[in-house]
């Protein structure tokens, strides 16, 4: 037999025995870790879907389509949830997407020396950082107040508009979506200017050598070539805000109801669970989980679909 | 024929440019806006007594969160104590043991988008997990859902950290007859250890400001827990409490409590940021 | 020729004790076939030197010598490659036990991001040395002539050395597990001239207890260096890319003034691509 296996000169065998037992089961405890991390997804929806069961196999699919929050009867339905999650993420990418390109473009390029740029880009990310919860208290005691005038002064003027037709409160729709619109910016602006960033320098310089101005560069050459990573950017930050609880718990009103007009008090799904799940019992925490399931599937298709965009960016690059 | 830009063209720019500062001052406002009122709030309030007494009821003066700062520590230790084993040894599989293999890419891939999971679904799964096993809303279930929260982050930062580390530095350590588990936990990762505690402290900065979960796991409590098997008081639960009540006292203590969790946050971000780049290999 | 007085005689790689012998070895990476058909047998306590131009194979035939192929995922090894009378390849054979009797000094100093003592000791404490570290450290360094230069500082990162210092500091590393073959890929490579100088006389040192083999881009070192010389080439194949192969192995002596090959002939005298 070979003398590596059996005798060995140095006297470590025994050691070396236990040493590659360790590297083993090493081998082997990382190898689980990383397998559980991998499709802990598939336990945390398998969770969902077993402890929501009961309100699935009461309501079905009836339950995405019906208005109706009853704890009293018993009878959940979700659609204005689903409606408000939309609807307050769509406010707030409107808000977010100009001001949140705007700013990429203005970090990318050199407008300002590095000596600014830096510090600002700074400040951003730390406007990632900020918790939720302050920034919905910061939307109730100083947003909120701040904006009532703008807000009354829409209605009054624009009050024809169906979106615009109910006096504002101090909470509501659009108190929700700006603060959720802030609140995603630092996203867009850091993952557009990336891919701003990562553009090949001759791009820029063959539109200035045929002539074109800045701005023309960055309007027709640079950003249209960038669009696909700046969408990703827009999925992700859709996917934060469309799963956002305390702003909306904070700020949106909870109001279980389908109102045309952004002036009036709504609910997310979110808000909805953040709300009511302490005090649920029986059906209602089901249906509550039914709704969370709702959400963690919305967001998982939005952040998926980023996900293929910005690699796909990646690739062609 | 001259060579200035038609004044249309020249326009345009000057208006694209004072458009794209205008976007850049008007979203550093709010920035500032919440930096100020929290500090400025939070100071005006601030006292020994809102770290060391329980929160007061409606009508009462004083008080402070005592309970609230060490619930947020036993969640947040909980936490800690599931999500960095986790990350750290997900992350050595990945980047020593599968390097560049489909099965690192299926991680990556399903870490990214558990990282865009709502932090809310975390705590419905910690409520399933948990809650309904032991029965008891609990600074445990708490600690798991921030767990699930951090391990991308975690896993992330660890993994980056053990790819710098040269390979061939690992070659040396395979040279001299060491196994891989002798290389990667003599070798490896002291040398990645800079970047990974970086990682565990971002992500600890991260959780601690998470609220929705806490929300629908650990509930809160007035007064300080007996045991992690209990309802436990965390300081963003008491934010969100507090900032919905109509007494002033207790929309005092949530502005304190606002500005200790983001001077808490600010500063370990900073301090993460300039650790991790002070790190290098010869 | 600067031939040292420890020159074998003229049959010495077939006479002295053989330490490593390769039988046919091919070595692949996936469907690349690098390496063909090596036969060789090396000489304990010689040094020999592997020549030879870029990508001919000489690292990756080096690394199956201590089964460091073994890291790349890729790499396949065919043939047998006897290490005293053991199959290197062998099933049962545990590389991590090749490695602590065969040695390796990388192209690259790589010293461990730890103080110049772990540095030694590491490689000590993992194979399981009861015996007196401090005095093991020392010994280790003044066998690769280092020890003088930090013997104060034996607290310091071994990556806060020079490029000379460090890839010394990798040497006493490799002799402080006491090895019987050492591996050396281009050691010199990344080292100005006075560091070179150094490493070279330490291998003269060295070859009294060790058996050591060398690949070289520097045929001065090689003939400075080494006992035996083998000249490696690459070849185009007929499916397209190249292979390496072995084209002269004998005395440095031999190589250098009357090779048998006419490659061999062509690129000692430097008329090589
Ligand atoms: N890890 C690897 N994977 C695939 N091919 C490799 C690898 N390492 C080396 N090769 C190839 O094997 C051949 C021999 O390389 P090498 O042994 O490094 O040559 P040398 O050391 O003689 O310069 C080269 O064609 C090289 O491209
Ligand atoms: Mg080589």
């Amino acid at each position: 037999m070979s003398s590596f296996t059996n005798e060995s000169s140095s006297g470590s065998n025994g050691s070396l025995a236990i040493a590659r037992l360790i590297d083993r089961i090493f081998f082997g405890l990382t190898c689980a870790f990383a397998v559980f991390i991998a499709v802990i997804l598939l336990w945390i929806t398998a969770q969902l879907f077993q402890a929501a069961y009961p309100a699935i196999a009461q309501f079905g699919l009836g339950f995405i389509t019906t208005a109706r929050w009853n704890p009293v009867e018993d009878i959940y339905g979700a659609l204005p949830q689903i409606y408000g999650t939309i609807v307050s993420s769509i406010i707030a990418l409107l808000l977010a997407v100009p001001l949140g390109v705007g700013v990429a473009v203005f970090l990318s390029e050199d407008f300002l020396p590095a000596k600014i740029r830096t510090p600002i880009a700074f400040v951003i990310e730390l406007l990632a950082a900020v918790p939720s919860v302050v920034y919905g208290l910061w939307g109730i005691f100083v947003l909120v107040p701040f904006i009532r005038p703008f807000l009354n002064v829409i209605h009054q003027t624009l009050g024809w508009i169906p979106i615009f037709s109910t006096a504002p409160d101090i909470r509501g729709m659009v108190q929700a979506g700006i603060v959720l619109g802030i609140m995603i910016s630092p996203i867009i602006i850091a993952i557009s200017r990336d891919a701003l960033v990562s553009l090949p320098p001759q791009l820029r310089q063959g539109s200035l050598a045929l002539g074109a101005t800045r701005w023309e560069t960055i309007l027709k050459v640079l950003l249209p070539a960038a669009l696909s990573g700046i969408i990703g950017a827009v999925m992700l930050a859709l996917g934060r805000a469309l799963g956002e609880t305390m702003a909306a718990a904070m700020l949106i009103g909870n109001a279980p109801r389908i109102s045309a007009s952004v002036f009036d008090p709504a609910s997310t799904i979110a808000s909805l669970i953040a709300n009511q799940f302490a005090e649920a019992s029986g059906l209602q925490v089901s249906s509550l989980l039914y709704a969370g399931l709702i959400l963690m599937l919305l967001t998982l298709a939005v952040n998926v679909l980023a996900e293929v965009i910005i690699t796909r960016f990646q690739q062609i690059e | 024929m001259s060579y200035t830009v038609a004044p249309m063209r020249k326009a345009f720019g000057a208006f694209m440019t004072v458009l794209a500062t205008g976007c850049a001052l008007l979203l550093a406002l709010p920035l500032f806006s919440i930096l100020w009122t929290v500090i400025s709030r939070g100071m005006s309030g601030l006292s020994l007594a809102v770290f060391t007494e329980l929160p007061p009821p409606p009508l009462m003066q004083g008080g402070g969160f005592g309970n609230a700062i060490l619930g947020s520590l036993t969640v947040l230790a909980i936490a800690a104590l599931i999500s960095v084993p986790f990350g750290i040894m997900a992350a050595i599989f990945v980047s020593e043991f599968a390097r560049g293999t489909k099965f690192a890419n299926f991680v990556r891939f399903g870490i990214n988008v558990l990282s865009g999971v709502p932090s809310i679904i975390m705590g419905l799964f910690a409520y399933a997990v948990v809650v309904l096993t032991t029965g008891t809303f609990s600074a445990l279930a708490g600690g798991v859902a921030l767990a699930i929260l951090m391990i991308p982050i975690v896993e992330r930062t660890a993994e980056e950290g053990l790819k710098s580390v040269p390979m061939e530095t690992r070659q040396g350590a395979i040279g001299v007859g060491a196994t891989n588990f002798q290389t990667i936990s003599q070798i490896v990762l002291p040398a990645a250890l800079p970047s990974i505690a970086t990682g565990v402290t971002l992500s600890l900065a991260r959780a601690a400001g998470e609220t929705a979960p806490l929300l629908i796991t650990a509930l809160f409590n007035n007064f300080y827990a007996q045991g992690i098997l209990q309802p436990i008081a965390t300081l963003p639960v008491l934010i969100y409490n507090f900032a919905g009540a109509p007494y002033k006292n207790q929309q005092d203590l949530a502005w304190v409590a606002s500005l200790l969790i983001v001077t808490l946050i600010l500063i370990v971000s900073i301090v993460a940021r300039s650790f991790a780049r002070r790190q290098h290999f010869g | 020729m600067t031939v040292s007085n420890t020159q074998p005689n003229p049959s010495s790689a077939a006479t002295s004790e053989v330490v490593i012998s390769t039988e046919k070895v091919n070595i692949f990476y996936g469907a690349f076939h690098a390496v063909r058909d090596v036969y060789m047998d090396i000489a304990r306590n010689q040094v020999t030197a592997f020549i030879g131009p870029s990508g001919c194979g000489k690292s990756t035939l080096l690394r199956c010598f201590n089964r460091l192929n073994d890291l790349i995922p890729s790499a396949r090894v065919d043939g047998r490659i006897m290490f005293e009378g053991t199959d290197l390849y062998n099933k049962q054979t545990d590389p991590v036990e090749v490695r602590r009797r065969i040695g390796m000094v990388f192209q690259k100093p790589n010293p461990f991001p730890k103080s110049i003592y772990d540095n030694i000791a590491f490689g000590a404490r993992i194979n399981g040395f009861k015996g007196n570290m401090d005095e093991l450290v020392e010994r280790s360094l003044k066998r690769a002539a280092l020890w003088d230069e930090v013997k104060d500082k034996l607290k310091q990162s071994g990556l806060s050395l020079s490029g000379g210092q460090q890839q010394r500091l990798c040497i006493a590393r490799a002799i402080a597990i006491q090895p019987e073959v050492i591996l050396m890929d281009e050691p010199c490579s990344a080292l100005d001239p006075i560091s070179t100088l150094r490493v070279e006389d330490l291998m003269h040192e060295l070859k009294q207890q060790f058996t050591i083999i060398i690949v070289t881009h520097n045929m001065q070192q090689a003939s400075r260096v080494a006992d035996m010389t083998a000249f490696f080439n690459a070849e185009a194949a007929e499916g397209g890319g190249r292979f390496g192969y072995l084209v002269e192995y004998d005395r440095t002596q031999n190589i250098f003034n009357a090779p048998q090959q006419k490659s061999t002939q062509d690129y000692v005298s430097g008329r090589f691509g």
